[in-house]
């Protein structure tokens, strides 16, 4: 692998090593000693164009921990809000030194470009870009999954699995990736979805459209449900709303107690994060004990090691 | 001399040896730990352990041993394909304070030793650290030597050692084979 640009092109061969190689890296964060001395010597830029703080901590805390030197560059205050290209932006980076970008865009596409414009040697890491994809957080939700829902988890994929991802799908880069990834790993995935947030052109995505939640719950066996933020200026008002009211989105599409009881005795609750509790999910339901959304986040380093590991780590290409 | 170096007698035999003078340099195996290097050295640490249990009673075989991966701490990470990572797993009564033997197959540069020294570092504080190797085929590369070894090979330095083990391989042999 040479970067990390999506789900949909990564083989099932490569997202199990992913998901294999995060499980060492999260088992040596149990230990006293967290830092491991794998990429000395190596400089990851991460390169924000868009407000993160989770996302980029978390790639900040993983190339850390494997001792590689962290430079965060933040398109606000700096050079690109003078008018800076991402061509000399990334130029800039190159001549720095940096041995993998970790990119986060409000345009579909800019970590391709970055990837394949020509102007870095090093490996490009996609950490969302616009309404495109989001390849580590997908891949720290099926390492999730697979943790709570694969005897012996250790070279399988989700094999047989059904997840139900529940929200605002059309904006969002999460579900996009995690359709694909979770697809290529065997699960079957159902998206629930109001009919203003399903995407036009969604049918050959290798997934199963329903529209309210309810209809998911009792149709389908589900193995772990996902629910996705609601972006406050989707919600409502206006011409340009996808849905009458947050009130009556909660009622359709929220998670609450009763749903969530009406899930099968095994199944897990997990959340991007940022939550709005009250609106898609209940304070009920995101505190209960099937959710696993802190855990998510404690995976979301081991699986950014594990990236940056099997980009970094190896022969230098042709340099 | 190509060929078998040693065969399953030969194999055992320098086990039971090396598993008696653990023992007799730590004034018994109270306070061993056995760690084996994967790949091969993991099934050594077993037998190792097993006979050491055999020796001294109040040995378990079962606790007193564990793993030790020292990909991530590599020196030449750099300079070859991508490695996979293995498992590291330690004695749920952890390494502090205890002997630790390290196991591996073959014992060549030392700069797989050098590694796991510095991996052991980020695990606990042992009380020592002890070597044990099946092989050693000399060419040292770093100041580091095998506290117990089952047999000295001289080998040329483009000759390849390899030992095959009954849990991985399906047999027992220590093989020298002539390099490109």
């Amino acid at each position: 692998m040479r970067h990390l640009l999506g789900t949909t092109d990564l083989s099932r061969e490569d997202a199990i090593l992913l998901l294999d190689t995060a499980a060492q890296m999260a088992a040596t964060q149990e230990r006293e000693v967290r830092k491991l001395p794998t990429l000395r010597g190596k400089t990851v830029v991460n390169l924000f164009f868009e407000d993160s703080t989770r996302t980029r901590i978390s790639f900040e805390a993983a190339a850390k921990r494997l001792s590689a030197d962290v430079i965060n560059f933040s398109a606000k205050g700096s050079s690109v809000s003078k008018g800076e290209s991402l061509k000399d932006t990334a130029l800039t980076l190159q001549a720095m030194g940096a041995d993998a970008v970790v990119v986060r865009h409000w345009a579909s596409g800019a970590a391709y470009q970055l990837a394949h414009g020509g102007w870095l040697h090093g490996s490009v890491l996609n950490a969302g870009d616009g309404t495109h994809q989001h390849p580590t957080q997908a891949l720290l939700d099926a390492f999730t999954a697979r943790r709570h829902l694969v005897a012996d988890p250790t070279g399988q994929g989700l094999d047989g699995l059904t997840v139900a991802i529940v929200g605002d799908v059309l904006h969002s880069r999460v579900a996009r990736s995690n359709v694909h990834l979770l697809n290529t790993l065997g699960a079957h995935v159902v998206l629930v979805a109001p009919p203003t947030l399903v995407p036009v052109g969604i049918e050959p995505w290798p997934c199963t459209v329903v529209h309210t939640l309810d209809q998911a719950i009792e149709t389908y066996d589900i193995d772990a449900l996902m629910m996705l933020r609601v972006q406050r200026e989707r919600m409502s008002g206006g011409g340009d709303a996808f849905f009458p009211s947050p009130a009556e989105y909660s009622r359709i599409y929220g998670l609450d107690a009763d749903r969530m009881n009406r899930l099968p005795d095994h199944a897990i609750v997990m959340h991007p994060g940022p939550m709005n509790r009250g609106l898609e999910i209940s304070a009920e339901a995101a505190d209960s004990p099937r959710s696993v959304i802190v855990e998510q986040v404690a995976n979301g380093v081991a699986v950014r090691m594990a990236a940056l590991y099997l980009l970094l780590a190896g022969e230098e290409g042709a340099q | 001399m190509t060929g078998t170096i040693m065969g399953a007698a030969d194999i055992s035999r320098a086990l039971t040896r090396i598993a008696h003078e653990i023992v007799e340099r730590n004034d018994g195996a109270a306070d061993v730990v056995l760690m084996g290097i994967p790949t091969r050295g993991l099934p050594l640490a077993h037998r190792l352990a097993a006979r050491i249990a055999d020796i001294d009673p109040g040995f378990d075989a079962e606790t007193a041993c564990g793993a030790l991966d020292i990909t991530m701490y590599r020196d030449d990470l750099f300079k070859n394909p991508t490695r996979t990572i293995g498992t590291t797993s330690v004695p749920d009564a952890g390494i502090d304070d205890a002997v630790v033997v390290l196991v591996d197959d073959v014992f060549h540069t030392g700069r797989t030793i050098r590694a796991a020294l510095d991996a052991i570092r980020d695990i606990g504080r042992p009380r020592a650290v002890q070597l044990a190797a099946l092989v050693d085929r000399g060419h040292r590369e770093l100041p580091i030597r095998a506290d117990f070894v089952g047999k000295n090979i001289p080998t040329a330095r483009s000759e390849r050692v390899n030992v095959h083990l009954e849990e991985l391989d399906g047999e027992d042999a220590v093989l020298l084979t002539k390099g490109a």
